[in-house]
């Protein structure tokens, strides 16, 4: 008996190291040659923290058995196959709370682009004849209606459900949930795409300019504004991991960005024609893209090489990942889901939907649910996708059942830990670690970022007194001004002569031609 | 078809009354958690702003010296006591929660040297220039409640009880230190010698020397209670054992030692307050080598004091600052200066790890909080466990530059600041000039490196 209980135990025990690897922040190669060092305190406190990062990951596996809700699934018996399974077939199935989910809104002022808040609870739709809605839809509570009488290109939630940004025809406004208006921002015009990072509290728009404009919502200042410089641009999207923006271009380049960087971090050329929708997905490992070539790829973001290519029937206009890593395409009237796609490459689809006689506009999938909304040319309609929702939430980060209270908290809590833009990298991981660069290098980096910071200092320090401090203008200097000596009047003549030979030979220019013989003349006539 | 669909039920994740507390689900999947390095970094950054902010150490003056306070005592059970002796020949007591005097007397004909306070009963004792050692009670003549404190009123009580000591021991020569035994009725003065008393004897029941003219100051070990250390004129440290009632060990520094306190937990380690800046740490069972050096100071450090713990240090010093450091570090964790301090004799970590106290030549006695940016006064649980995870932050990001700026940033005053930029130009030509030697000299020729733990030495005997 004791025999059997120790093993049980210890399957356990290998079953809570493999869940630990999940959570564990310690360097795999932490260790390596720790014990060929001789500093003894050192060598005990890099063994000490190691330790202490793998209790920690075991004591967070070990708090997966208080996770309350399993994933949902969708899974065929005999012949059937889950792509077959209409939205009608799967009402019969299940509880009435999730068939109410199910819901399709007629809207004439379409097409309809769509967002949720993190937490998944509250709608926005935006139609593109000037129709706005903001509403809890599992509460069914509408908070307001507006109709702009002007072009809406794209709707956008801000850090919570109080407020949110709309693109109109020109100018990107503020409203919040009331339907007041409650700022206009001027300088992001004729925007097509919003998308905004709750983290940073930052606002990021592109449009027709071919600008990127990031505005910090919480002090209103605009942050930074970068030029594409490759025109016009309708598709951005952020990497949820380390808010990178990723702008999909008419060329079919996907440019990465940073508010730090005045040009692209990356250069991707993913398609032959313009690209249509990009996604990535939660972890930031992923990324999807469309394009007008009527491809559909997957990249690895850790090496930027794509994975699987897929051909869509017509170009896909949406593209979604789920918090499982469910891949959501809308093209034209149809909406396909794939189901560990960026693993192998798939055969066929794990649900498909046709929106009959409309087009697909914008694609999400819900956080914490099994849903997936989609804007399209008639309205808006939400699908159930069983297993594209993360079951467990956690209340700390974003909680579909909070309160008025706790939204207020959370509010100030997330403004205390509002991080910097400046912090914003492709390594997110790269914050508290020592730069192991030489220091030459890191010399060299410091200077160009301060020269870059204080540019009228540093062209000043850069011009400063070259070739004013020679020998003989010192000697010059250093006579008296009001005489005239023969000696002074010849050192003048001659440093004039000596600068227009410099000029000219920095022209290209020279007094005479260039014979044989020039090589004799010494080191001045050198060419 | 086999289905299942997320489908929760708003009262399993919403409180049931408004009495209960909010339900709180936790996910500690990474994924759902971004950012978290900036994020903790941010939060270390915004502690260690609090920390800077919130830094105000100083409690409060106890006023009532005359003269400077050059000797100090804490009692090893009693929070609320201090003993300290003035220049004058001033004894005084005080309750550190009134912050006042509950006790005077001019004890002395010339300066208190030193003050000890023991475990039995209520009495302390006191030494001075004027060859005598006496024990005091100070319950036998307590002020009244009603005039607690006052002084004018304490002056008219005591002419008509006149304050005597419970008994008086007089020596040949004047004192200069004063240490009791921890348990025993038994305490060592110093002076031309050190001379081990007990309580009921007239004369002086041991006489220790080494060849020393002058003796400093001695302390006995709190926990190894036998063992005792003294400080010579002549820049030793001698460490004696009353069992054998003879020295153990001489250490010869290079320059004098102005004070000695034992580690309360490690009772083989002591520090010793140098009058080259610095404070040396060493083991007694190893002298030739200083375990640490505290450095800092940039005048004579007077004084020397371990925390309850023996985690950390304070120092008191000739430049009219305190510093507490980490014992295991080397360089001060935080300095207090106040405009009117002056040069500092006396400093004493309080028994609840806890508060500071200073005696200076301006007559006061100054009360510090021992963290200064710490709350006093009573913490919930939730308020606790924020604070600690603060502190865990601000140790995690503790070597980012923004965050070592703000965190070591202080207010010096400027003739401190001075006098930092001066040793460090002495300092570092002395090093150059070291090192231009090195560089000139033959390999054979050269001489080997000192470590920094081991120049101040410069002989051990047994």
């Amino acid at each position: 008996m004791p025999d059997k209980k120790s093993n049980k135990n210890g399957e356990e025990d290998a079953a809570l190291k493999q869940a630990a690897k999940k959570y564990s922040r310690a360097d795999p190669k932490a260790l390596e040659g720790v014990n060929k060092l001789e500093n003894k305190k050192l060598k005990h406190g890099l063994k000490k923290k190691y330790k202490e990062q793998q209790e920690a990951a075991l004591k967070a596996a070990s708090t997966e058995m208080l996770l309350t809700e399993e994933a949902g699934f969708l899974e065929a018996e005999g012949v059937e196959k889950t792509y077959q399974f209409t939205q009608r077939a799967l009402k019969k199935e299940v509880d009435i709370a999730t068939a109410h989910k199910m819901f399709n809104l007629d809207l004439q002022l379409g097409p309809y682009s769509i967002d949720y808040t993190r937490n998944g609870r509250h709608l926005l739709i935006g139609g593109k004849k000037g129709h706005v809605a903001a509403f809890d839809w599992q509460g069914g509570q509408l908070s307001c209606e507006l109709q702009l009488r002007e072009t809406v290109r794209d709707v956008k939630w801000l850090h919570n459900e109080t407020m949110f940004a709309v693109a109109q025809k020109k100018y990107v406004y503020i409203y919040d949930r009331t339907g007041a208006e409650v700022h206009c921002l001027r300088n992001h015009i004729e925007v097509n795409k919003l998308d905004f990072l709750p983290y940073h509290f930052l606002l990021t728009s592109v449009g027709n300019t071919g600008y990127l404009k990031y505005q910090d919502t919480s002090t209103g200042k605009l942050v930074v504004e970068h030029r594409t410089k490759l025109g016009k641009c309708d598709v951005m999207t952020q990497n949820p991991f380390n808010a990178i923006m990723h702008l999909g271009h008419g060329n079919g380049v996907v440019t990465l960005w940073s508010p730090n960087m005045s040009t692209p971090l990356v250069k991707m050329q993913c398609h032959r024609g313009p690209v249509t929708a990009l996604a990535i997905d939660h972890a930031g490992k992923y990324m999807a893209s469309a394009g007008l070539d009527g491809q559909l790829k997957l990249w690895d973001l850790r090496t930027f090489k794509p994975l699987q290519e897929y051909y869509t029937p017509t170009p896909a206009a949406s593209l979604s990942i789920s918090q499982r890593g469910l891949l959501a395409v809308g093209f034209g009237p149809h909406v396909s889901v794939w189901r560990d796609c960026f693993q192998t490459k798939q055969q066929s689809p794990y649900m498909n939907h046709l929106q009959p006689g409309s087009a697909i506009q914008d694609l999400m999938f819900v956080p914490f649910e099994d849903v997936l909304g989609f804007g399209h040319s008639k309205g808006m309609s939400s699908l159930v996708v069983p297993g594209s929702g993360e079951p467990n939430f956690d209340s700390l980060e974003a909680n579909p059942f909070q309160t008025k209270r706790q939204r207020q908290e959370m509010e100030v809590h997330a403004l205390l830990d509002k991080i910097q833009p400046e912090m914003i990298t492709l390594d997110v991981a790269h914050i508290g670690q020592q730069d192991k660069a030489p220091k030459d290098v890191v010399n060299r980096e410091r200077k160009e970022a301060w020269e870059a910071s204080n540019p009228q200092e540093a062209k000043e320090l850069r011009f400063r007194a070259r070739g004013k401090n020679s020998s003989s203008r010192r000697v010059l200097r250093k006579k008296a001004k009001n005489v005239i000596d023969q000696k002074k009047i010849d050192m003048q003549d001659r440093i004039e002569e000596e600068k227009k030979e410099r000029a000219k030979r920095r022209a290209g220019e020279t007094d005479e031609a260039v014979t044989a013989l020039d090589r004799f003349l010494g080191k001045k006539r050198k060419f | 078809m086999k289905v299942k669909v997320l489908s929760r039920s708003a009262d399993d994740y919403t409180r049931a009354r408004s009495s209960d507390i909010h339900k709180v689900q936790r996910n500690l999947d990474p994924t759902l958690h971004p950012f978290e390095k900036a994020r903790e970094y941010t939060r270390a950054l915004r502690a260690t702003k609090m920390e800077r902010m919130m830094a105000k150490p100083f409690l409060g003056a106890l006023t009532g010296h005359v003269d400077g306070v050059y000797c100090m005592a804490k009692h090893p059970k009693k929070l609320d006591w201090l003993v300290s002796g003035g220049g004058d020949g001033d004894l005084r007591l005080w309750s550190l929660s009134d912050q006042k005097t509950v006790w005077a007397t001019q004890g002395h004909k010339a300066m208190v040297t030193g003050v000890s306070s023991f475990l039995e009963g209520n009495m302390f004792i006191s030494c001075s220039n004027d060859r005598t050692v006496k024990i005091w009670d100070p319950t036998l003549f307590q002020m009244g409640s009603e005039d607690r404190g006052d002084v004018f009123s304490f002056a008219a009580s005591t002419a008509t009880a006149q304050i005597a000591p419970v008994a008086t021991y007089s020596g040949k020569n004047a004192f200069s230190g004063l240490s009791h035994h921890r348990s025993d009725n038994i305490f060592a003065t110093s002076g031309s010698v050190v001379d081990i008393w007990d309580h009921d004897r007239a004369e002086p029941i041991q006489s220790l020397n080494w060849g020393v003219d002058t003796i400093n100051t001695v302390k006995f070990n709190q926990t190894e209670t036998n063992i005792l250390a003294s400080t010579g004129s002549d820049r030793t440290i001698i460490l004696y054992d009353l069992r054998t009632s003879q020295p153990i060990t001489k250490v010869v520094l290079a320059m004098r030692t102005n004070a000695i306190a034992w580690n309360p937990m490690e009772a083989f380690n002591f520090m010793a307050a140098n009058e080259d800046h610095n404070t040396y740490a060493f083991d007694m069972r190893k002298l030739d080598k200083a375990h640490n050096v505290l450095k800092d100071h940039v005048s004579a450090v007077m004084s020397v004091d371990y925390s309850p713990t023996g985690e950390e240090v304070v120092t008191g010093g000739y430049d009219r600052t305190v510093r507490v450091y980490k014992a295991r570090e080397g360089h001060s964790r935080d300095m207090y200066h106040t405009a009117r301090m002056q040069r500092v004799f006396s400093v004493i970590y309080t028994m609840d790890n806890k508060y500071l106290l200073s005696g200076s030549d301006d007559g006061n006695v100054r009360l510090w909080k021992a963290r200064a940016s710490e709350r006093l006064g009573v913490r919930s649980n939730r308020e606790r466990g924020h604070l600690e995870y603060s502190e865990k932050l601000k140790e995690k990001y503790q070597h980012v530059p923004e965050i070592r700026k703000i965190a070591r940033h202080r207010n010096t005053p400027k003739p401190i600041k001075t006098a930092q930029a001066r040793k460090k130009i002495m300092l570092d030509s002395r090093k150059t000039k070291d090192e231009n030697m090195r560089k000139h000299t033959k390999k054979e020729n050269q001489k080997e490196r000192i470590p920094e733990r081991k120049k101040a030495i410069v002989s051990v005997k047994k």
